[in-house]
């Protein structure tokens, strides 16, 4: 076999493709790295847009916030040193660094800090998630650097909403270029984007903080599972953050080339329900589904066994994570009963609506089959996302759907009345209310604890599993994220080992 | 002739007249508003407003229609909305990837194509000819993402001497970028190869069942001669016909094989703003699509008038 490999290579060597094979081997100790993604983002600006594939490329290689998000969730420092928090909690003093500078040469400094939340809180702004802003009464540049941030009222996860991509400091100068052409003040400094192939960032050698062993990354999109898994073989790229192909996983885990390392994401993947909509507004028929889900039997037939059950709207790796998974353990009959004492004896009819992400469309198919044992038929109907938000999300036209929530710590959704499940819950908006006027870490986690229960006790939706990252990369290549705690591809600790 | 052409451009002005308007039609039917796809869940009506006021969706749908029409007609075809570049330049990077692609398959399938067509229909009946023909059925039969897929497995992850997709771009070296596009052009192209193949053979056979072959043969011409000069000419005009439907499809109907390759084409373009309702870039990628297969047909014309001096009468 090894002969005729040999033989073959040799006569195509000798063809006209030749001269080319010869140059992209050559390899020195490497500095560069190329990671692969499916879906390219639509630009390099993540103040102006949501997709998380804008953050993949940029957030902490690119733009950094006044805070930064860890590998583990955990909030740290990032263009603030330190700040201080006053006694009611509604004043933020922060101490920003000294001696940084933009990508262009220019210097940061307050009122950076001050225009780019301003911007982002301002009537005509374009922020995805201009939500994170709303507390913020106002921004002032006490000097050059310290910025004070008033808030209208105490929110404990003030810092930690200070770390997504959608609230990174950009400068005056260059904000509405940053499309095309962002300018931050990260390790990475931006190359060149070959549209519908790759981003280039080139390090950045007068970066404030420790520097990057990089000298080149690659961000290389590539759609289809199966070049993914080609490319990933031909070596073409050396890690996929996220690989779109769980099916072969067991292949790269046994080639040693690659490590392949599970972890977990904030994606809490759910039935979601519309509450409010008969027969789904009576809690017994939404306890009869929860009795009736077999998550385990959902993560093997539609996720290839990458996942892990989840019984709240909570992430498992948090500290705070309560494990609701047994309230509601597999009980065909009794879901039968609770149907029979809701008045369904015979079950019903309704309809399920698919986003295109296999996590639903493959989920829900083992879901409806799941339901049927239980008399409910459901309908499946696929809709792309152009669809489905307009009449899933906001109009709420639905009985069920299934999607992953992927934002971080997000349980405070359910407090929103008119979000699309139509879940309203005094006991629940108490806790919330109370949960974002508490900044005491230990108290925070309890009420995290309690807000958890109560949703799984009114089983608001069908709480199936976190979304898993299946990583795989080049077994040289050390420090990327196992967990993707934000949706973030932080290259600023990874190095090649020789 | 003259008048040939007047009637073709105007029957063309006409075309691209009705498809603009039902592509524009379509895609105003299409739900989904691209404001709240880019923004998306979590964005507040706020924002979402604010985006649509920045993008002029808000203003009437006539205004639109006609705006685009006549910024097309100055050659602006708008901005794309995700990327916020124009649409002129998103098309010329994909153009300098499906164009070549395109050509350099066609290249491959007709210098296949044609001689083994002429080569089964001289020996008709032969094992040669049958042989041929039982493998030009396998090539139509073969879809041609699969063959994709067996090349990148032979060629790129065992013996490793092609990348397995990507473009590197024409910067990168001509032969570099060439040798990237050399899987998809062959995986593109021996299915169309294996229908032009047939298509040809089919069209020889039919002329050289016809008199005047006959006669020339009759005269004393050899068989050989009397192929290349009476009988190949002849038997041009489906090949033109495939070749015209051929091209059109390489250029724009190439997203599977794009995929496979992870190539920055054309395809993949329009696939991809209509998943994100990028309207514009849609609506404007169309027109100029439909405007090339225009133009293709209109020099397929051009190409029977020249093989066939009858029609060049009959058009006079």
């Amino acid at each position: 076999m090894r002969t005729l490999k040999r033989l073959l290579a040799a006569a195509l060597v000798t063809t006209a493709i030749a001269p080319a094979t010869m140059l992209g081997t050559a390899l020195a100790a490497k500095t560069s790295l190329i990671m692969g993604m499916v879906l390219e983002p639509p630009h390099l600006d993540p103040t102006a847009g949501a997709p998380a594939a804008i953050d993949e490329v940029v957030y902490a290689n690119v733009f950094e916030g006044l805070t930064r998000i860890g590998s583990k969730g955990e909030v740290m420092p990032g263009l603030a040193a330190s700040w201080d928090i006053s006694e009611d909690g509604k004043t933020y003093t922060f101490n920003l660094r000294q001696g940084v500078s933009y990508h262009d040469g220019s210097a940061f400094d307050a009122e950076d800090v001050k225009f780019s939340l301003d911007r982002a809180r301002a009537e005509g702004s374009t922020n995805a998630q201009k939500a994170l802003f709303a507390g913020i009464e106002s921004v002032t540049a006490k000097d050059a650097n310290t910025v004070v941030v008033q808030l209208k009222s105490p929110a404990g996860n003030f810092l930690f909403n200070m770390g997504w991509g959608d609230a990174v400091i950009v400068a005056p100068e260059t904000a509405e270029g940053n499309k095309a052409n962002p300018v931050g003040t990260g390790p990475f400094k931006f190359g060149s984007w070959v549209k519908g192939s790759a981003v280039n960032l080139v390090k950045n050698d007068a970066y404030w903080g420790t520097p990057v062993a990089l000298e080149k990354a690659t961000f290389r999109f590539i759609s289809d599972p199966a070049a993914a898994l080609s490319a990933m073989l031909a070596g073409d790229v050396d890690a996929f953050a996220n690989f779109p192909a769980p099916e072969t996983i067991p292949q790269l885990q046994a080639d040693p080339r690659f490590k392949v390392v599970i972890g977990s994401t904030e994606g809490e993947t759910i039935l979601s329900t519309n509450n409010t909509k008969p027969p789904f507004n009576d809690v017994r028929v939404r306890r009869a589904i929860a009795h009736a889900i077999d998550r385990q039997a959902i993560i093997d037939g539609a996720m290839f066994g990458l996942g892990t059950p989840i019984g709240t709207h909570f992430a498992p790796h948090h500290p705070a994570y309560v494990d609701l998974v047994n309230q509601y353990p597999m009980d065909l009959e009794g879901a039968k009963k609770l149907l029979a004492e809701a008045g369904y004896p015979e079950g019903f009819k309704a309809t399920l609506k698919l986003p295109p992400p296999s996590y639903a469309r493959r989920g829900g198919e083992i879901v409806a089959s799941q339901l049927r044992k239980i008399g409910i038929d459901l309908e499946i109907i696929p809709v792309e996302w152009g669809v489905w938000v307009p009449e899933v999300f906001k109009a709420k036209d639905y009985d069920l759907t299934i999607v992953s929530h992927t934002e971080p710590m997000d349980i405070g959704i359910y407090a929103r009345g008119e979000y699309y499940f139509n879940y309203s819950s005094d006991a629940f908006k108490d806790t919330i209310a109370k949960l974002n006027e508490t900044t005491a870490e230990a108290d925070r986690y309890k009420l995290m604890a309690q807000a958890q229960t109560i949703i799984t006790g009114d089983a608001v939706n069908g709480f199936m599993f976190q979304l898993a990252k299946a990583g795989v990369w080049n077994a040289k290549v050390n420090g990327l994220w196992e967990n993707s705690p934000v949706q973030a591809n932080d290259l600023t600790g990874v190095s090649w080992s020789d | 002739m003259l008048l040939f052409l007047v009637r073709k451009t105007l029957w063309a002005a006409a075309t691209l007249a009705v498809a603009s308007v039902l592509v524009f039609a379509a895609l105003e039917i299409v739900p989904g508003d691209p404001a709240q796809v880019m923004l998306g869940i979590n964005a507040t009506d706020e924002a979402v407003s604010a985006l649509r006021q920045d993008l002029g969706l808000n203003k009437p749908v006539l205004e639109r229609y006609f705006s685009w029409v006549l910024g097309m007609l100055q050659g602006d075809f708008g901005k794309s909305y995700t990327y916020s570049v124009p649409v002129n330049e998103l098309v010329a990077d994909r153009v300098t990837i499906s164009l070549p692609l395109a050509l350099l398959s066609l290249f491959i399938s007709t210098a296949i194509a044609i001689p083994v067509g002429l080569y089964a229909a001289a020996r008709r009946g032969s094992l040669a000819d049958t042989g041929i023909m039982a493998l030009s059925q396998i090539g139509i039969a073969i879809p041609n993402f699969w063959f994709a897929l067996l090349l990148v497995y032979f060629l790129a992850i065992w013996l490793q001497l092609v990348p397995a997709g990507g473009f590197p771009g024409w910067e990168a070296g001509f032969l570099i970028a060439l040798k990237s596009l050399l899987l998809p052009a062959v995986s593109l192209a021996l299915p169309q190869a294996a229908i032009l193949s047939r298509v040809t053979r089919s069209a020889l056979l039919e002329t050289l069942g016809e008199d005047y072959i006959r006669t020339a043969r009759a005269k004393g011409l050899s068989r050989r001669a009397t192929i290349w000069k009476h009988a190949l000419r002849n038997a041009m005009i489906p090949v033109l016909t495939i070749l015209g439907l051929q091209f059109a499809y390489l250029l724009a109907g190439t997203i599977i094989i794009e995929n496979v390759f992870y190539l920055p084409g054309l395809g993949r373009l329009v696939f991809q703003a209509i998943s994100l309702r990028d309207l514009i870039v849609v609506e404007s990628v169309v027109m100029m699509l439909v405007a090339t297969i225009i133009v293709i047909n209109l020099m397929v014309d051009l190409a029977y008038l020249w093989v066939d001096p009858r029609l060049r009468h009959r058009q006079s």
